[in-house]
């Protein structure tokens, strides 16, 4: 980069706007590009946008926390769009209600399934113990999880980074994997989506319908509640 | 739209004192998503406006993860090292999860 540009670069990068505006862009730029892939599911908008944010970060030698004092406006949205989650889920009320003694052993039964799984596997594959307090938590929703990696030892950014890569894999195989293994009611795929891939699969089900995108959200909120006593205790007995 | 997101933000500040006050285990949010909740059951309709402004708001959830996401960038070193145990146990236990959940929930809402 020419020295001008560079100056220039210091100086907007020093103000929450170019932050702000970088991820809109980088945002868009992504969806549109999803859109353009047919919406491929391993096009994933996030997946896209964070990569080009990163390279972009990286070239420019713009530390994480200059950007992310932009970024914080949006990620400050991720509170009222939770709250904004009940008004979908109200929407659903009779199936809710028809549903609800399966939904809550499905409930009990993912939760403790995800989080012994990917503890058992990551250690059988050599990962340290740090790592596995932090993956523990990886299907609930970023400030749940984080909350619970803080608690029992493990790294609260890393689980953030982890708790989206599984968000990410689970809206690109949750679908396609589900309609494999014959699962056609639109409750249940959101259910099971948003029990294993938190807000970002939620995001993917509503894709899907205005069905599948709210019981994803009441999968996502009831997980987030269940993990948080569950992790505690299986780490303390694991670990 | 300003009043609704006004109400939203008011109900994720309750679920935050809440959470401080009684040391629940969940975010405030959570507990905001359950009290807007209960107030529509109690009120057994949804505004309008609170319909369009949620609709606003969940229509690109997932741009609302990008800014965490990008945080990656801060984890590279620890990740390069321990990509493989870590992707293999995040894919393999969401799948897990998902067909479980799903023949879980199939078995037990048949019939209804």
């Amino acid at each position: 980069m020419t020295g001008e540009i560079r100056e220039l670069w210091v100086y907007l990068a020093a103000s929450p706007l170019l932050g702000l505006t970088l991820t809109l862009l980088a945002y868009q730029a992504a969806h549109a590009l999803y859109l353009k892939l047919g919406s491929h599911p391993l096009a994933n908008p996030v997946a896209l946008a964070v990569a080009l944010i990163v390279a972009l970060l990286t070239l420019t030698g713009t530390p994480y926390a200059v950007y992310f004092d932009g970024a914080q406006f949006v990620h400050f949205l991720l509170g009222p769009a939770t709250v904004a989650l009940a008004v979908p889920l109200y929407a659903q009320l009779p199936r809710l209600k028809q549903l609800f003694g399966p939904s809550m052993l499905a409930l009990l039964a993912g939760s403790v399934v995800s989080v012994l799984s990917v503890w058992w596997i990551a250690q059988a594959l050599g990962a340290e113990p740090r790592t596995l307090l932090s993956l523990a938590p990886k299907s609930v929703t970023t400030p749940i999880a984080m909350g619970i990696s803080e608690k029992i030892g493990g790294l609260p950014s890393l689980t953030a980074i982890l708790v989206i890569l599984t968000g990410i894999v689970g809206a690109v195989i949750g679908p396609a994997l589900l309609k494999a293994t014959g699962t056609r009611d639109p409750a249940v795929t959101g259910f099971a989506i948003g029990m294993s891939a938190h807000g970002i699969g939620t995001a993917r089900a509503f894709q899907l319908g205005e069905t599948a995108g709210a019981f994803s959200a009441l999968a996502m909120g009831l997980n987030g509640v269940v993990t948080a006593i569950v992790v505690p205790l299986i780490a303390r007995w694991l670990s | 739209m300003l009043a609704s997101l006004t109400l939203l933000l008011v109900l994720q500040l309750i679920g935050e004192v809440l959470v401080q006050w009684l040391g629940l285990p969940v975010p405030g949010p959570v507990v905001g998503m359950a009290l807007l909740f209960a107030a529509l059951m109690i009120r057994r309709d949804t505004p309008a406006p609170l319909r369009e402004t949620a609709n606003t708001l969940l229509q690109h959830l997932s741009l609302l993860f990008v800014p965490a996401g990008a945080g990656i960038m801060v984890h590279a070193s620890l990740l390069a090292r321990e990509w493989l145990p870590t992707l293999t146990a995040v894919v393999l236990s969401c799948a897990i999860t998902l067909l479980l959940t799903a023949a879980v929930l199939r078995l037990g809402a048949r019939g209804r």
